[in-house]
């Protein structure tokens, strides 16, 4: 109802738009709650001057711009601000486009003026709906939660890209005859309608697969502390009264949270350290005193260091009976093919000469098996410095 | 008597390792922050500082850094449940003179403080370990064999300290004096340290990555 602007301004009640009521930014609204009517009546007539040529669309403008809103203490101040803002948006797209499309012309770039509007107006529509959908992230969660004017303003976008393009094919009706155009048209209108739900769903999704990766990744951090610190604090407490086993239960668990966190070889992994490794943790559960092991180089797990693994395992059995309760030291070097252990501990020693039968015994069926591989073993022993196994396995 | 200055965010670890260390060596203070760490280390001018690695805000190696602007002698030992080797080769070549687990025995523990005091370098037998795991996997590209070789002497001392031999245990084996040990030690620290290599920072990160 532009028609009836000029009149109504100048009484003294003030003229306030009201967005809250309006679809747009509350202009005819504000003109209906002045007069006291129906707000359909003023639209009805807004929509009329549009048909008559537009005439309404600047004016409505200028209404829009200079008309305050209602008052400031209204809770959706915050709202107006983004609301302005994107309108502001839209009008700015569409003075560029314009500028451009006039710069273009004025460079001789030009094929037709008949271009001109309805570049400018799906300028605009395209803005709003863009912004509106970028603007509203808060919004994502609960779609029934949108605001009306969130709804309009990609509404009236919508609407603007539309009537731009049948602005377009109307005044070019004439010129082109095939169904090429028109299709073209509603083509390229589309995607400026869907392309920015398009991202935001891509966004959403990439969003959606982060979180879901990073829940899986927290779930499967909760499930290995759960089957085994927490398991080993339970036994823990329950063994409370035997402390070499509870020494025991915490090496192991710790020897076991340590590959975990270095993401070293899982256990069976079929390497030369891995065997060791996992040769002296069953040696250590087993027998209960702690085993350092450190390695170096590595090797594939063939049949021969399948042969020097075992005769490692047998070392660190027999070590273990005399260790005492000094850890055994497990070192391992692998080069150029050349693997070597050194198994020693620190237990009273004995002289190799004079040793007992069951020392032997051990003693020869590591040193039988190295030389069946094709490899040697030694044992270095003097009573009171412990004893070392060298185990020497050469390609 | 050593005195050392406990750096650790483990208030229970704080409490265990003073009263390990009570009667062997002075523990002077500790501090739980890289702040606190800090400003106690300027002030209380420890010989040795015990560092944890992983600390909030920065951990050992930003106290090594802060302190190491006003104090460039300070003597650091890094002690940390971490034996990954990205973080034992990053605080050595930060300047930690040293490298032990914190499951080291009490006494074990004190003894390294005292060693580091006197200017030596304490290798756990892992340290060791991957001291020769780096200077054996790298391919000489640089031709520096002073920092970027072990020699001969200095790989067969490391291979002892990895096989858990202590240091005058290696002298007896290899008839040379404790002394010379120790030199071959800190020989193979400053290389570790003062090795122009990226390589080595880069085959810490990798065996953690391929192994």
């Amino acid at each position: 109802m532009s028609e009836q602007r000029p009149a109504t301004t100048s009484p003294p009640p003030p003229l306030r738009r009201a967005p809250a009521s309006g679809y747009i930014g509350g202009v005819c609204a504000g003109f209906a709650a002045r007069l006291g009517i129906d707000p359909i009546l003023i639209r009805i007539g807004f929509v009329l001057t549009l048909l008559a040529g537009g005439a309404g669309i600047p004016l409505y403008v200028i209404g829009w711009a200079l008309i305050p809103a209602e008052g400031p203490e209204r809770p959706v101040v915050s709202r107006l601000l983004t609301r302005r803002d994107t309108w502001l948006v839209a009008a700015g797209m569409a003075c560029l486009t314009l500028a451009a499309v006039l710069l273009l012309r004025q460079w001789g770039v030009w094929f037709s003026d008949r271009l001109t509007w309805p570049l400018v107006i799906v300028a605009a529509g395209g803005a709003l709906i863009w912004r509106q959908s970028q603007a509203a992230p808060e919004a994502r969660e609960d779609k029934a939660q949108l605001p009306r004017e969130a709804v309009n303003r990609v509404g009236i976008g919508v609407a603007l890209v539309v009537g731009g393009a049948l602005l377009f094919l109307s005044l070019n009706d004439s010129s082109v005859r095939d169904a090429v155009l028109p299709v073209a048209v509603a083509l390229i209108a589309v995607t400026i309608i869907l392309a920015p739900w398009w991202v935001r769903l891509v966004r959403g999704l990439d969003a959606e697969r982060a979180a879901r990766i990073r829940s899986q990744e927290r779930a499967e951090v909760a499930a290995h502390l759960h089957d085994s610190v927490l398991q080993t604090l339970a036994l823990v407490q329950k063994r409370a009264d035997d402390p070499r086993e509870v020494a025991a239960l915490a090496r192991r668990q710790e020897r076991e949270l340590r590959a975990w966190l270095n993401n070293t070889r899982p256990a069976g992994t079929a390497t030369l350290a891995g065997a060791l490794e996992s040769a002296a943790a069953e040696v250590e559960s087993d027998h209960h005193v702690p085993i350092e092991v450190v390695t170096v180089g590595d090797a594939p797990l063939d049949e021969r260091a399948t042969a020097l693994v075992a005769a490692t395992r047998e070392a660190l059995v027999n070590a273990s009976k005399f260790a005492g309760p000094e850890p055994i030291s497990l070192y391992a070097e692998v080069e150029d093919g050349r693997a070597e252990v050194f198994v020693r501990d620190r237990g009273p020693g004995f002289d190799p000469e004079a040793a007992p039968a069951d020392r032997r015994g051990v003693r020869d069926s590591i040193i039988a098996r190295m030389q069946r591989h094709g490899g040697t073993a030694t044992i270095h022993s003097t009573p009171g410095t412990g004893t070392e196994v060298e185990l020497v396995m050469s390609s | 008597m050593t005195s050392v200055v406990i750096v650790d965010d483990h208030s229970l670890f704080r409490s265990g390792v003073r009263a390990e260390l009570d009667g062997l060596v002075e523990v002077l203070g500790d501090a739980a922050t890289v702040d606190e760490a800090v400003a106690c280390i300027l002030e209380l001018e420890p010989d040795v500082v015990l560092l944890d690695v992983h600390m909030p805000g920065g951990g050992g190696l930003e106290v090594i850094r802060q302190v190491g602007e006003k104090r460039p002698a300070q003597r650091f030992l890094a002690l940390s449940v971490s034996d990954a080797p990205e973080d034992v080769i990053a605080i050595i070549r930060a300047g930690a003179r040293g490298y032990v687990t914190k499951t080291i025995s009490g006494a074990e523990l004190a003894d390294a403080v005292r060693r580091i005091a006197e200017g030596d370098a304490v290798f756990s037998p892992r340290l060791a370990g991957f001291v020769l795991d780096a200077f054996a996997s790298l391919e000489p590209v640089e031709v520096d064999p002073e920092l970027d070789q072990l020699t001969a002497r200095e790989r067969e001392v490391l291979r002892h300290i990895a096989r858990g031999y202590l240091y005058k245990e290696i002298a007896a084996r290899l008839g040379i004096s404790t002394k010379t040990v120790e030199a071959h030690v800190s020989a193979v620290l400053r290389k570790l340290q003062l090795s122009s290599r990226h390589e080595l920072s880069r085959w810490a990160v990798q065996r953690r990555l391929v192994d």
